[in-house]
């Protein structure tokens, strides 16, 4: 079975709902450099799907494709298409800023503004004119980034900068819910953390999965395999398995997949 | 060994560095002092030292200062916002790159020379605080413009990318974060800027502002002189007591740029502080 058609029959057999984003045959290039070639794949609603594979495999590449985070890299191009419901987001006639309003990003080091946690949350729907009171959504925001236990009334108009890498990193997902995305992608949120902080954010996906569909990129395969409803392996740019996460895990189709995830190489 | 000797070295050049200063100040407040008074800051230039004063070059160099802030701030920061944040990276940019690093680099008696052609004779602003302002603007835009650059580009990526990340367009994480961050960068390269406008003497001499002006400039459009005018013409004359005069106005002169100095990082660790 050639690759091609071994992604198709894949793709059909996750395809029991109606995917929320679907990349069709997506080719990204840094100038001459593929570093994602030919990527098909559907995000299902209120599920948590993760992408795996070794270190410069285009995962992170694919996952910023997905709000369009790429534009900020000069040379990087893009070839395909990713659709948002029906919404095709690399069309001309579409704002990426509207598309990062929806698609929300958690990214690999935690980032909060420099200014105070209530600044850090309220600022996004400030500035999109969201007009609810903004005090209970910042709570209601930290609640659901199981934070506001740890932070509370009083700490929240100290700076953002106090807080633990875990607590801020929690912050800025609780930023990035407060703009209530549909879609919440994180480039190895748990990296830079620690294992106790690494478990309060898994034990926040399980819970957030709820509402919204996550898309996390990982180097942690165990982590892959405890959060995620569906895993895709990629390898050298191209997508060799995506599947449910229990048969990437325990039945893979794919040699190379099942290398990767007994931990025979990478 | 070598170590060491490097060590002994640095320090050194360190306590020479210091040393001179404090011979040159000493001097100066030995001088001067005794002139500096509330009679030599309020009385015009005068032909008897017991009369003369600076009322005149004092504020003249405030009118200087003032106008020339309102000029260069705002061209100065905005250029180093659309370079860094908004020019396309290319061949137009490190032109206009490699010209402003050369621009910084210019001898200020040519920036003189273009203020009199320019400002003084083409646009017939004539010898007043205006062509002087803008002449001083032309020679402070290159620092100012260069430090902000720095600041803007020492902003970490990742906070643009937070910002963009929540539907923020350029605009607003422009505005709401990457300046607030390089506040304290742009604000030391405005006083750096400042620093050296205030002492800055051959331009002025070249545009025309004169060395006896027996008013305080009421508009932009008057004739003026400035503290390094006046300094310099009391230190040329042969009377001991001018020269002594010159110490007092060098002491004020250090004492306004002090007075600025203080101000101004007052104003970049209260913004720091927000920051934190």
């Amino acid at each position: 079975m050639t690759l091609k058609t071994m992604q198709q029959s894949t793709t059909a057999n996750v395809q029991m709902e109606k995917p929320v984003l679907t990349a069709k045959n997506v080719t990204i290039c840094y100038g001459a450099n593929q570093a994602v070639k030919d990527v098909s794949l559907s995000i299902h609603k209120n599920r948590i799907t993760s992408i795996i594979g070794p270190s410069g495999c285009g995962k992170s590449t694919l996952l910023r494709a997905f709000n369009r985070m790429n534009d900020f890299i000069p040379n990087a191009s893009m070839m395909g298409n990713i659709y948002f419901g029906d919404v095709d987001i690399y069309s001309k006639d579409i704002d990426p800023v509207d598309i990062r309003r929806s698609i929300g990003m958690v990214f690999q080091k935690p980032n909060p503004f420099p200014k105070t946690i209530y600044e850090n949350i309220s600022w996004g729907p400030s500035i999109n004119g969201i007009k609810t009171d903004l005090n209970e959504l910042v709570e209601k925001s930290l609640e659901k980034a199981a934070l506001w236990e740890e932070i509370k009334e009083e700490r929240l108009y100290t700076s953002a900068l106090n807080l633990s890498g875990g607590q801020q990193q929690r912050l800025c997902i609780a930023r990035a819910l407060a703009m209530e995305p549909e879609i919440i992608l994180m480039d190895e949120p748990c990296s830079a953390l620690d294992p106790v902080s690494t478990a309060k954010i898994e034990d926040l996906m399980f819970e957030l999965k709820k509402r919204y569909t996550i898309v996390i990129v990982t180097h942690n395969m165990q982590q892959a395999s405890r959060i995620s409803d569906y895993t895709a392996f990629m390898e050298n740019g191209t997508l060799v398995e995506f599947d449910n996460t229990v048969k990437v895990f325990t039945r893979p189709k794919n040699k190379r997949t099942e290398d990767y995830v007994t931990g025979r190489f990478g | 060994m070598t170590a060491r000797l490097f060590k002994i070295f640095c320090a050194a050049v360190t306590t020479l560095g210091v040393i001179v200063l404090v011979i040159v100040l000493f001097h100066i407040f030995r001088e001067g002092l005794r002139w500096v008074d509330v009679q030599f800051l309020e009385s015009f230039p005068s032909r008897f030292p017991e009369k003369a004063g600076i009322k005149s070059a004092l504020w003249g160099t405030i009118w200087l200062i003032s106008l020339t802030a309102l000029f260069s701030i705002p061209i100065g920061v905005g250029a180093a916002i659309y370079l860094e944040e908004y020019a396309q990276k290319g061949a137009v940019n490190s032109f206009i790159d490699i010209n402003i690093s050369n621009l910084a680099g210019v001898p200020s008696i040519v920036y003189g020379i273009l203020g009199l052609t320019m400002f003084v004779r083409f646009c017939g602003f004539d010898r007043s605080v205006l062509s002087g302002s803008l002449t001083m603007s032309l020679l402070i835009l290159p620092v100012i413009i260069i430090a902000s650059r720095e600041a803007i580009r020492a902003v970490p990526g990742s906070i643009r990318h937070a910002a963009y990340a929540l539907g923020a367009t350029k605009w607003q994480t422009v505005k709401s974060h990457v300046i607030p961050a390089a506040m304290p960068g742009i604000l030391t390269g405005i006083i750096l800027a400042f620093s050296r406008a205030l002492g800055e003497t051959a331009p002025l001499v070249m545009i025309g502002a004169l060395a006896y002006v027996a008013f305080v400039p009421e508009g932009p459009m008057d004739s003026f002189t400035a503290l390094p005018i006046q300094i310099f013409n009391w230190a040329s004359r042969p009377q001991e007591e001018f020269h002594q005069l010159a110490a007092g106005a060098i002491i004020v002169l250090l004492a306004v740029l002090f007075a600025m100095n203080s101000l101004a990082v007052y104003i970049r660790e209260s913004a720091e502080r927000k920051h934190k």
